[in-house]
């Protein structure tokens, strides 16, 4: 066919002139065959439904799922985070906020310098892609499996350090309070300190 | 006594209830059935359907339909109003219609009068039927028309087309039940099956009214008339509301009522199934009722089933099988079964009969081999290795586009005929 090759204008292109080939067609199947497709939706009746039924029934995450945020505490007590604002730096979609502030010896919420005065997550902007866990150099901030994050306004919907703080847990006490005796900050971040001890308790 | 006379002695009050109860029935297998269909398809597809409303989700329908009536009902500017606003009143009322002559039960006592459920009899009951389903199909084409925009234009075109055509196949595949019955008043087809029903006897009329009774009532597979991936809504696109609601309601009773005379016309309509013959006679008759709604949801249940299963058609091949297949093949069968009941009637011996059938079922199966040959030769036509055959649709030109000739390694001679 190659001496056939001529130049043709593109006004005399028709569908037909573009290569086309036949589709290998499956034999027919039969009528035993199209009974099956009945078969597959009727014996699917019987089969258990695989629908979670979410309100009622809430399924287990996976383990390392991307949820709401937590700012982790010392098991004394004191805030792990020192306000340094790399979790904000890392953020692409721009949704955290750090004021960090001076530890004072009367007002010491974190071993070391500084703390994280205002810690605000917006998770109307949070893509929950993680890059603030790993930017943070304390572990203070990490990612709970808690998925459930719908709210009626945008300001709720704006989370305060107060919301995003670790509980108490035992052996733990309320900041602010003094760090453990003999202890410093690096001893805080290698895990030396292991729970609160009576002197840190502030006098009432 | 005949049924005609039965009810023919009804007093004016007892129609006035039967009406009513005919129309509560029919809403309530509606509700029932929308329900139903949902949670079906739903288990067919491992989900578990609408359960929130009322126990297993039973009201779900009835909310729904509180929840149209709410919406804000909007006419598009480009509509015309008046036949916009008629359109799903046809359609809604007329499927109503069709039921008052479906025969619910035998003969029963009503307060204290012998009657039957049904809400009346005439000699032409299924044609009737018929023609109450072809004014039905105004709601759509007029629905279609009258909304002003493209998409329910072509959704009503198809419907109507689809309605038109199947509704022959249909009507043709009806010719043998009353050549057999002898009547077309549906009391008298159903008394005529006491023993035999007429899905056996008359097996491939009941298969194209089967297939016919899908497309006439717009379901999946046929449901082309409402394309949601080619036509958006179809011919009810531009509807909201109460008016789209009717339209809903009037798919659904379509859907028992063409269940509801299949079963009057095949499967013996009240009667029970053949050796339960003796619980006809239980509740005073009103048992009858049971079976005769058993036998609608059986097929409700199919039209649901043929729904979870099966890819819609496509239009060309839709009609090709409606105007191809269905209406030739019934116009053969009513050849068939009119030549046997002549045969019968004259009072024929059994060896004409039967070497009539014989005859009929070697010309079948000559016809079907040399269908067979054709098409093999056909297959083997096609030449090995050529695969720049020319399609064999009709096939519009390219408009000029700037292509890069070069690219486009084709010979003129190779190019198929465009005109």
């Amino acid at each position: 066919m190659t001496e056939n090759l001529e130049p043709i204008k593109p006004k005399d292109l028709g569908i037909n002139d573009v290569d086309f080939y036949e589709v290998d067609q499956t034999p027919t199947v039969g009528f035993f065959g199209h009974m099956r497709g009945f078969w597959v939706t009727f014996s699917t009746m019987f089969k258990k439904p695989l629908t979670v039924e979410y309100p009622e029934v809430k399924a287990p995450t996976e383990e390392r799922f991307h949820g709401r945020h937590q700012l982790n505490r010392h098991p004394d007590g004191l805030e792990k985070c020192i306000g340094c604002e790399l979790c904000a730096w890392a953020c692409p979609a721009d949704a955290i906020y750090v004021e960090g502030e001076n530890n004072t010896e009367e007002n010491r919420m974190s071993p070391g310098e500084r703390y994280g005065k205002v810690y605000q997550i917006n998770y109307l902007r949070c893509v929950f892609c993680g890059l603030c866990i790993e930017a943070c150099p304390t572990r203070a901030l990490t990612m709970t499996n808690e998925y459930e994050l719908a709210d009626d306004s945008r300001a709720k919907l704006i989370f305060e350090k107060a919301d995003l703080l670790a509980p108490l847990r035992a052996g733990m006490l309320m900041p602010p309070h003094p760090m453990y005796p003999d202890m410093n900050d690096t001893n805080y971040y290698k895990g030396d300190v292991k729970q609160a001890h009576p002197s840190q308790e502030l006098d009432k | 006594m005949t049924t005609a006379q039965l009810i023919g002695s009804d007093p004016g009050w007892l129609i006035l209830v039967k009406a009513l109860i005919v129309f509560a029935v029919c809403v309530l297998l509606t509700l029932m059935s929308v329900w139903g269909e949902r949670r079906i398809v739903a288990r067919m597809q491992q989900r578990p359907g609408p359960n929130r409303v009322g126990p297993f989700g039973l009201i779900q329908s009835l909310a729904d339909g509180v929840k149209l009536a709410l919406k804000e009902d909007i006419i598009p500017t480009a509509a015309d109003k008046i036949v916009f606003i008629i359109a799903p009143i046809i359609s809604a009322t007329t499927c109503f219609m069709s039921f008052a002559v479906i025969p619910i039960t035998g003969e029963v006592t009503m307060f204290g009068r012998q009657t039957a459920m049904q809400l009346t009899d005439i000699p032409v009951g299924v044609l009737y039927i018929l023609a109450v389903a072809s004014v039905g199909v105004y709601g759509i084409v007029l629905a279609g028309w009258s909304s002003g925009s493209t998409y329910p234009l072509l959704g009503g075109l198809r419907s109507s087309a689809q309605v038109i055509s199947y509704e022959i196949a249909m009507g043709l595949s009806l010719v043998a039940v009353f050549i057999y019955a002898g009547s077309m008043s549906t009391s008298d087809i159903v008394a005529a099956q006491t023993s035999w029903w007429y899905a056996v006897v008359l097996f491939p009329s009941f298969a194209i009214f089967a297939i016919s009774m899908v497309g006439e009532t717009n379901r999946a597979p046929f449901d082309l008339a409402e394309a949601e991936g080619e036509l958006v809504g179809g011919f009810h696109t531009e509807y909201s509301s109460l008016k789209f609601a009717l339209f809903f309601l009037a798919e659904y009773v379509n859907i028992v009522t063409v269940s509801a005379l299949a079963t009057t016309l095949f499967l013996g309509g009240y009667h029970a199934p053949p050796g339960l013959g003796f619980t006809e006679n239980w509740l005073g008759g009103w048992f009858t009722a049971i079976w005769f709604l058993l036998k609608v949801v059986t097929f409700f249940f199919v039209f649901v089933w043929l729904r979870g299963t099966l890819p819609r058609l496509r239009y060309d091949q839709f009609m090709q099988f409606g105007w191809k297949v269905l209406i030739p093949v019934s116009i053969l069968w009513i050849l068939v079964v009119a030549t046997l009941r002549v045969l019968t009637l004259e009072n024929a011996s059994t060896a004409i009969v039967v070497a009539f059938a014989s005859t009929v079922i070697f010309i079948i199966l000559a016809i079907n081999v040399g269908f067979e040959n054709v098409k093999k030769k056909k297959d083997a036509e096609v030449p090995e290795g050529d695969n720049k055959s020319e399609p064999s649709f009709a096939v519009p030109s390219l408009p000029t586009l700037p292509i890069e000739i070069s690219t486009i390694n084709v010979s003129k001679n190779s190019g198929g005929n465009r005109d």
